[in-house]
This record gives structure tokens, sequence and C-alpha cells, in this order.
């Protein structure tokens, strides 16, 4: 199971309408889930990251380069092999107030797929799995299906779709900002709950995140992100303890320290 | 004179499965220029407590009881009209998820243009060029529709948007749970100067322990609708009082050894069903036989602090 990234480039507008040529994305290759890893993308906002990811799940076009996957172009699969791409490859997207159809109750977010995908025969069978789902990010099933979405918190909206993407055992999973909203404890549930799946079901996962103590806690490896360019990347602890780059120095001095005697210079001017 | 006050307050959601207790007997006072941060456990009411201090609450949610009084007026109880003049003007709010906030049919320079016009407040394109640069944008972002910019890029056009009539109270929802952390740091050292400059009292709602170290003067942690906790920043850090503030410092992430977790086991309660003793009980590592049969109340602290918790 190989998720790549051949040249892969994205640049949005350049026609009378759209308005000026602007590169999103430097072409690029990457290459993931040949063997289970963490892999941490991390850099500032309008850096790339979020197309990055649009672009392994397919839901954008390359404009320049492929997107392979297990070798072939994603954009020319047969129908059984992009169902089977559309399983293995699950995102867990950035925003949780965006992504929901306000109109459903929570229970068809996991009931669904759970039947598209062929992992339960039945709603009644595809219960027991979102319910594990569900507990498994600290959700309690009895108090979260039945609900819509509004009903929910911003961090349960957020593990929901964390839920939803475990439940469906990908091979890869694509975490845009996971575990953003959810406070410390959780995180630190939830991403232990993917680090486990990363060392024991063989899942890799494409975390994206501004969050540099994480990202060392479960990452392989880490790429930052600039300008739609990749500015460094390497293994976890020597990006963070000795990173080459200066714009990497200064994302992890940016991280504030978590001691209100440590003076992170928030009164300075500059 | 506090800036802020709110007494009681409880808040109430009405659900197919009964009624859901999101925020229960809240009480604190906020003072002139104070920033204070609200943290706790996802699900816990800090966004249901920060909406209630504009009167944001929606049905079938309800303010059930309790006061939020401002400039003498109590909030929870406030006509509609007086309401409209508060808001915005008086006490604004960046919300949870703003980025989705935005009117997407608009251009940003034309929301702040709505803004003032609504208020009668003197507005015009420098104005706006201002306030777009207090928080890092271009002036061409007053051109721009919502979904040409970045989350990032949204998120600062929302903090902009609340810092834009001086309020007296800012209410921010995690407002920069979104971005990245040069970002964060930029749009922090905004807004403190911006609170600064106007005098205005801060309530940040956040999950981030290290942004709270940094910019709160009192911290209240808040878990399963109760403030647990209340105290100075130092004191909340160097001395935890109440078990579930211990546990959530705890499992801060640091640089030393990898793959280690320390979160809480165990979950939250139902707030569908009131339990007779500690909503914390059923995880705490320090509950004895009185914490599951009687509520702790709330205790004042020597050096100012209050913590519910039999055993703090
Ligand atoms: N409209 C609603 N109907 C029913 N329950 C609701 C509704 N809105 C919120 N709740 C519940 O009220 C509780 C408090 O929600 P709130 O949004 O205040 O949490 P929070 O502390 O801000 O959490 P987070 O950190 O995840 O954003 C949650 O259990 C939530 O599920
Ligand atoms: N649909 C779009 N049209 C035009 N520009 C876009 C679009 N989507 C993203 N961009 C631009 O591409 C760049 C990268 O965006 P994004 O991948 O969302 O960044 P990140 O996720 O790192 O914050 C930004 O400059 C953004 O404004
Ligand atoms: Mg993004
Ligand atoms: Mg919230």
């Amino acid at each position: 199971m190989t998720l790549e990234l051949k040249s892969a480039g994205v640049s949005f507008g350049g026609t009378l309408f759209a308005g000026p040529r602007k590169r999103a994305l430097a072409p690029l290759d990457l290459s993931i889930g040949a063997t289970p890893h963490i892999l941490a993308v991390v850099g500032e906002s309008g850096s790339g990251k979020t197309t990055l990811t649009r672009l392994l799940l397919g839901l954008l076009r390359p404009t320049s380069g492929a997107v392979m996957w297990n070798g072939r172009d994603v954009w020319r699969l047969p129908k059984p092999e992009f169902q089977e791409y559309r399983r293995a490859v699950q995102a867990v997207f950035q925003d949780p107030f965006g992504a929901y159809n306000p109109v459903y109750r929570v229970d068809r977010m996991l009931t669904l797929p759970a039947l598209r995908f062929g992992l339960a025969a039945s709603e009644e069978t595809a219960r027991p799995l979102a319910e594990a789902a569900l507990a498994a990010v600290g959700l309690r099933p009895a108090e979260t299906l039945g609900r819509f979405p509004h009903q929910l918190s911003g961090g349960q909206r957020q593990r929901l779709m964390v839920a939803r993407a475990m439940m469906l055992k990908p091979s890869v999973l694509i975490a845009d900002e996971p575990v953003s909203m959810v406070d410390a404890s959780l995180r630190a549930t939830i991403l232990e709950t993917l680090y486990r799946l990363r060392h024991e079901e063989r899942m890799s996962l494409l975390y994206v995140t501004h969050d540099l103590a994480t990202a060392y806690q479960i990452a392989d490896s880490i790429i930052v992100m600039r300008d739609g360019e990749v500015v460094e990347q390497g293994e976890t602890v020597s990006v963070i303890r000795t990173p080459a780059q200066s714009y990497t120095r200064d994302l992890v001095a940016a991280l504030p320290p978590p001691d209100p005697t440590i003076d992170w210079g928030l009164e300075s001017s500059s | 004179m506090s800036a802020l006050a709110v007494r009681g307050l409880c808040v109430e959601f009405a659900s197919a499965r009964g009624i859901v207790r999101a925020v229960q007997n809240v009480s604190f006072d906020l003072a002139p220029g104070e920033r204070l941060g609200l943290v706790g456990e996802s699900g816990s009411g800090k966004t249901t407590t920060a909406l209630s201090l504009l009167s944001l609450i929606r049905p079938p949610g309800r303010i059930a009881s309790g006061e939020i009084l401002l400039d003498g007026v109590d909030i929870a109880r406030a006509t509609p009209s007086a309401l409209r003049r508060m808001r915005a003007a008086r006490i604004a709010l960046v919300p949870q998820g703003a980025m989705n906030a935005l009117n997407p049919v608009l251009t940003c320079g034309a929301q702040f243009a709505d803004l003032f016009a609504a208020h009668g407040a003197p507005g015009g394109t420098a104005r706006i060029a201002k306030l777009l640069a207090s928080v890092g944008l271009g002036v061409e972002v007053a051109t721009l529709y919502p979904h040409q910019l970045s989350g990032g890029m949204k998120q600062r056009v929302c903090i902009a948007l609340a810092i834009a009539l001086r309020p007296a109270v800012i209410v921010a929802d995690e407002p920069t749970s979104a971005l990245d952390v040069i970002v964060q740091k930029q749009i922090l050292k905004t807004l403190l100067a911006v609170q600064r400059d106007i005098g205005a009292a801060v309530v940040l709602v956040g999950h981030d322990m290290g942004l709270m170290a940094q910019f709160a003067h009192r911290i209240g942690v808040m878990y399963a609708g109760r403030l647990v906790e209340l105290a100075f920043v130092r004191d909340i850090f160097a001395t935890p009082r109440h078990p579930y503030t211990r546990m959530l410092i705890d499992s801060l992430p640091g640089f030393g050894a990898r793959g280690v977790f320390k979160g809480i086991p165990g979950l939250p309660p139902s707030l569908l069903t009131a339990l007779p003793g500690c909503s914390f009980a059923p995880r705490c590592p320090r509950a004895g036989p009185r914490c599951t049969v009687e509520m702790p109340q709330t205790r004042i602290l020597e050096g100012g602090g209050e913590v519910r918790c039999h055993d703090a």
C-alpha cells in the first residue's frame, strides 16, 4: 500500500476570472504507506499543508506531476481500485465546523461509510463498529449517536472525525490538525491510539500539525513547509533538536512554554 | 468594580434524551483589563459559558439561571435591542471555528464596513487597513472573499473584526487553535497590545496550556460543566489544587522521552444525569468515600484561588 506524489504540484488561478496565478505547492516527491510510518507536516498557515493533504486524498488534481496509489495514477484508477483507494486512504479534515452536513445525525457519518465500504452488512451490524470507534476517542456512544453536529462541542466534532477514519481501518490516514481542538489529556489519549495503530496495525499517518511537541512525541520523520515548498525534512529528533534551517528554529522557539515563570516575549514589540 | 460579573450561571440544552446540563453554577468576576484563561476537558462547557456571556445560546439551549452583569445590565435578561447595541461594541466574540463565521458572499472589507455601519461608527479604508495590519494582514485582504484565504488568514480577519469597535470585554474561543505557532504568537501579541491599549478584559478559551501560561493572569479550569478551580496562573502551574488540574498539566508533552502518553483514563460523566458526588470522582486517583456521595462546594483558598474538591 503505497501513496506517492511524483513531482506533484498545485497552482491556482492564472485565468481571467480566477485572478493571478498562485503556487500553492511546488512540485514535490513524497511516499507514504510502504512501511508503517508517521510523517509530521509542519509549517505556517498558507504554506500548503492542506493543499498537500487534498492532493493525497484525491480531492484536488495536481496541476503538474501525479499522485500514485500502488504505482497507478489516482486520477486514472478503474472503479474497483478507486473504491479500494477511497477506503484505504482516510482523512481527518482540518476544520470540524465545516466538515459536517448539518441536516444529518452523526450516526450517519459512521454507519454510511461502514456500509459503503463493506465493513458491515446492515445498520444493526454497523452500530457496534461505530460504538467502538467512538469509545476509542473518549466519546460516549449513547450520548453522541442520535445528535446533530451542532449539538456537539468543537473537540467532540473533531474526535468524531478521528473515530470515523479509524473505524475504516485505513492503511494511510491523512490527518490535518486532528487534535488541535481538544485538551492536552485527550490529545495524549488520541495520539496514543494513532501511535498504536502505526506500531500494532501497520497504519501510516500523515500528521499535519503546528504542535511540534506532539509531532516530537509520535512522528518518525518531519517535513517543514513554507510558502508551498519543503524547506527541511528529516528524522524527527534531529529536525527538532538540531534544525538546519532558521525557519525551523523559529517554529520551535515560537512554542509557548507551559510555565508562567519563563518569559516567552509576548510583551516585547518585535 | 469588575468589568464583568458572572453569578451562578446554569445553561441547559433540551435534547431527545433529556436535559444536557452543559454549564452548572459557574461564577467568576473579571476585573477591567484582566486576562482570564478558561481551560478544561473537551465538552466541559467552555464554549457554552463563553457564548452565554453574549447571550448567544440558541434554542433548544437556554440560560436556565444566573446573572451576567456588564455595565450594570444583566446580559442574561437583556432585551434584543440592548443586546444588539452591546455585542461587538461592549463585548465582542471571536467564535470557535471563527473561520466559518465570515460571510462567504462579502469581501473582507465589506464585513468591516457592515460592522461599522451597524454601530454608526466611523469606518473607512484607512481604518480597515490599520485593523488588518494589526493582525498581520495586508490591505489587499480587504478586497478578497473568505474562500480566497487560508484558514489562518480567515482567523486573523475574525480577530480584527472583534477588536474593531474597541469593546470592554473580548471573548475569544480558541482563536489560534487553527494557526501555526508563529502566527499564533503574533496574534497573541496583537491581542495583548489591543487589550492593553483599550483596557479591555479578555476571556480566552483554549486548550494550549503553554499559551495560557503566557497570556492569562488567572486560569479557570472546567470539568463536566463546573468551574472546578480558579486561581492565579502561577499557582495553577506551581501548585494545582484540583486533581483534574494536576492531571491535565501532567499530560502535557515535553521534548524528553518520545512515545509516552499521559492521558487521563476514563470518560467524563454524562451531563444528562446528575451524579450525587463530585463529577471527577470516577476518574480521580484521590477520591475517597465522601467524594462519590457529596458534591464539593467551592472553597476560597489562601492566596485568592478557589477550588471545588473535598481533598484539595
Ligand atoms: N445544542 C446542543 N444540544 C445538546 N447538547 C449540546 C449542545 N451544544 C453543546 N452541547 C453539549 O454541551 C456540552 C458543553 O459544550 P461546549 O461546546 O460548551 O464544550 P467545550 O468545553 O467548549 O468543548 P470543546 O473544548 O470541545 O470545544 C457538551 O457535552 C456538548 O455536547
Ligand atoms: N481554492 C483556492 N484558490 C486560490 N488559492 C488557494 C486555494 N486554496 C488554497 N489557496 C492558497 O494556497 C496556499 C496554501 O494553502 P493551504 O494549503 O490551505 O495552506 P495551509 O494548509 O498550510 O495553511 C495559500 O496561499 C492559499 O491562499
Ligand atoms: Mg491548512
Ligand atoms: Mg468549545
